[in-house]
């Protein structure tokens, strides 16, 4: 995806972009020290870094979000704005680990991480922060929604998908099925997918 | 010195952005704070039409946004993360049993409102949804004649060269689209399939992007961040067309001007409160007119109670903020071994119209169309998320995406009161009670979701789509909350956009739609903007304004 930055599919305004947000740092003082290894560790299994790809910056950006209190538009009536509402999150997840396990969220095995974690999904939770929260709509307004428009905004994840990436002012030529410009990537892993039938019929 | 224009006004000195050059200017007009004929609030497809309309009518016109006035050329990036500049996201509550999701979905926050993010589906209504109650037995009618739209219609469709069919194969004869169709991407391709297996007509969608050039316009290239915004000026919104001709017709655009409040005197308005730079500022007007869109517009005549309007303006018949309506936009989507690539293009390049004129076989009212969409990467692994997959199961699912294929539909929602926009308590960054938008669907919408579903589903399936899943819960699209009609006591505007109560406050947005219709909102916002001017000027040609 990078190795199109310096052709005609990038404008100068895509590029700035995109380079400082792969330059972002996670902002400090937005959490505290246990909040941000919480939600690293949620980052970490929620959406993980494709593997043998360059990092990403999701958490710095989700980091952001809630350093600045940045709104979508639309906040369900029972749950508080952004910032807050990642904060009592994020403790509330952090409660649960250690009500569940006996241990800090971020140093679980992942196969507890992901069990505590959909329990939150699921509405399954037990810790008393969750009273004013219900965890299952933190889970599908704030969590995923943050987390995943995040990840899908870095390049190594737009590879990892054979997205044709920014496309301006160049754009595309061939638009029909199994056709592909010559500056779009091949795809990678043309892996067969599952449960294909023999023949189907056009 | 600060350029960003989401900061600082760019529509100052006596000019305004040139949008189709970088760091260009055109000359604009500017009244200070002299009292001038109209003020508009808010500059997308109604307001914005209407500020080009009335300057060229003869009209002294202050035209105020909340947004930013933008530069397609140098300001847009092709990026969907940096691209939510363009989008509405300052505080709103929704609840309901289906809370509705705005921002990115269907609320812009920029000169040219939400037509600078619009899909560009440029769709006009089917004759008998002006007369849904009389001729279809449901909703209510509109105080509007067909016919007369069917003339506005084609003034927009001249104005935004309209890209599409030779022969559009439902409703009365129309004349030819102003531009050729742009050819068709798989996605589209395999709608036209499937609905030739289903024995079903479909068409290229008449679209607003170019496929020839226009003036300082050029044709499309295709590269599909079209809700990310245009950055060529490919696309025709009301920020490149309408606008420009508003400004070279003397009219002024304050961009970073959020109204808050409409000051009325001895039952007429008498013009607006609005902060911009820091302060705010009162502007006299002769009339004022609200085009903020569904939510902003009632949000604003609720915010402007007073004594003398206690309930808010315009509001005599109870009826400002309700029967608030959205399009129902479920989808299907499976996978194909084809690569489709969906990203290329515009999305919804075909479409099918068919159940919008087909009413046999149906058990609820009103219709619906399906198109090819074409979602981008974060929208995507939202969409596929929602599904329950994260972790693994997520990044596994996202390698897929060049395989996917889908069929998304806009399908009609029914009136009701009990969706509404209503003010709570907590205030902006303005200091403004904040709206709180409440929907839940109903019967009605339920079975024609599960019709829509079931055929979209059968639709994919002839064409070798396998794989295939539901979802369930996407609606696009904002109207009614202000609805026009025949009888003051139920609809807040007559069929001129003009308040009931307030003689010199008019309602120029899809706020004004009595009914939904089962098609993008945006060419008859336009077109009804267009026959309001007409109607204006004709009124102060009597001496009756």
């Amino acid at each position: 995806m990078l190795a199109k930055r310096d052709t005609p599919s990038w404008n100068e305004q895509t590029r700035e972009v995109v380079d400082r947000r792969l330059a972002l740092a996670v902002a400090e003082g937005v959490l505290s020290d246990t909040q941000l290894a919480t939600l690293r560790a949620i980052t970490t299994r929620v959406c993980p870094d494709s593997p043998e790809r360059p990092a990403t910056t999701t958490l710095a950006m989700v980091v952001r979000k809630i350093g600045k209190d940045e709104g979508d538009g639309h906040r369900l009536d029972c749950l508080p704005r952004t910032a807050e509402c990642w904060r009592r999150g994020l403790d509330a997840i952090e409660a649960e680990a250690r009500l569940r396990f006996d241990r800090d969220f971020a140093e679980l095995e992942p196969d507890n991480a992901n069990k505590v974690l959909g329990m939150v999904e699921h509405g399954e939770v037990c810790a008393e922060l969750w009273e004013d929260l219900p965890s299952e709509l933190f889970w599908k307004w704030r969590l995923l929604p943050d987390l995943a428009s995040a990840h899908w905004a870095q390049p190594s994840l737009w590879s990892a998908m054979g997205f044709g990436g920014p496309a301006s002012p160049r754009g595309y030529v061939r638009l029909g099925e199994n056709r592909r410009d010559p500056w779009e990537a091949v795809e990678e892993s043309r892996r067969p997918l599952r449960g294909w039938p023999q023949h189907h019929e056009r | 010195m600060n350029d960003n224009p989401q900061e600082r006004p760019r529509a100052l000195n006596g000019k305004a952005p040139d949008v189709f050059t970088r760091g260009g200017w055109v000359p604009m007009r500017e009244y200070g704070e002299e009292e001038v004929d109209f003020v508009i609030v808010g500059t997308g497809a109604g307001g914005g039409t209407l500020a080009c309309k009335l300057a060229e009518a003869g009209f002294s016109v202050i035209a105020m946004d909340a947004g930013a006035y933008w530069r397609p050329l140098e300001d847009f990036a092709s990026d969907e993360h940096h691209q939510s500049k363009l989008y509405w996201t300052d505080e709103r509550i929704v609840d309901g049993a289906d809370p509705i999701h705005l921002g990115a979905n269907n609320s812009g926050k920029a000169v040219g409102g939400s037509t600078v993010h619009y899909m560009m589906v440029s769709l006009r209504f089917r004759p008998e949804w002006f007369k849904s109650r009389s001729k279809l037995g449901y909703g209510v009618d509109w105080p509007l004649d067909w016919r007369e739209m069917w003339r506005y219609y084609r003034e927009v469709e001249q104005t935004l060269s309209i890209s599409g069919p030779v022969r559009y194969p439902w409703g009365p004869k129309r004349p030819r689209y102003p531009y050729r169709a742009h050819p068709l991407n798989a996605p589209a391709r395999y709608l036209a399939r499937g609905a030739e297996k289903l024995g079903i007509a479909w068409a290229e969608t008449p679209i607003a992007t170019l496929s020839a050039p226009r003036g300082k316009a050029p044709p499309c290239v295709y590269r599909g961040f079209c809700a990310a915004g245009c950055s060529t000026n490919a696309k025709q919104s009301v920020l490149n067309t309408w606008l420009p001709r508003a400004l070279a017709a003397g009219a002024e655009i304050r961009d970073l001007a959020m109204v808050g409040r409409i000051e009325t005197t001895n039952g007429r308005v008498t013009g607006v409160h609005y902060h911009r730079g820091n302060e705010w500022r009162f502007q006299k007007a002769r009339n004022v007119v609200v085009a903020g869109y569904a939510i902003e517009t009632p949000r604003l005549l609720l915010n402007s109670a007073s004594c003398e309007f206690p309930d808010g303006l315009a509001n005599s018949s109870g009826l400002v903020g309700k029967n608030l309506m959205v399009h129902l936009n479920q989808s299907v989507y499976g996978y194909s071994q084809d690569e489709i690539r969906s990203y290329k293009a515009p999305p919804s390049l075909a479409l099918t119209e068919h159940w919008n004129y087909e009413d046999a076989g149906k058990d609820y009212h009103g219709g619906w169309c399906y198109m090819a969409p074409g979602p981008l990467p974060a929208d995507w692994a939202r969409t596929v998320s929602q599904r329950g997959l994260w972790g693994r199961e997520l990044l596994d699912e996202m390698t897929r995406y060049n395989h996917a294929a889908g069929l998304k539909m806009v399908g009609e929602v029914l009136p009701g009161e009990r969706n509404r926009v209503t003010l709570v308590d907590e205030t902006d960054q303005y200091g403004l009670a904040i709206p709180q938008v409440t929907f839940s669907f109903g019967d009605n919408e339920h079975a024609m979701i599960e019709h829509a579903l079931d055929f979209m589903d059968r639709a994919l399936e002839v064409v070798g789509v396998t794989q295939r899943w539901r979802n369930e819960s996407e609606t696009a699209h904002l109207m009614g909350t202000a609805r026009m009609g025949h009888d003051r006591a139920t609809s807040v505007v007559d069929a001129d956009c003009r308040s009931w109560d307030i003689p010199n406050l008019w309602i120029c947005d899809g706020s004004v739609f009595p009914t939904s219709g089962g098609v993008n909102p945006s060419l008859t916002i336009q077109a009804i903007a267009c026959r309001t001017s007409d109607r204006i000027a004709e009124l102060a040609s009597r001496r009756e304004l």
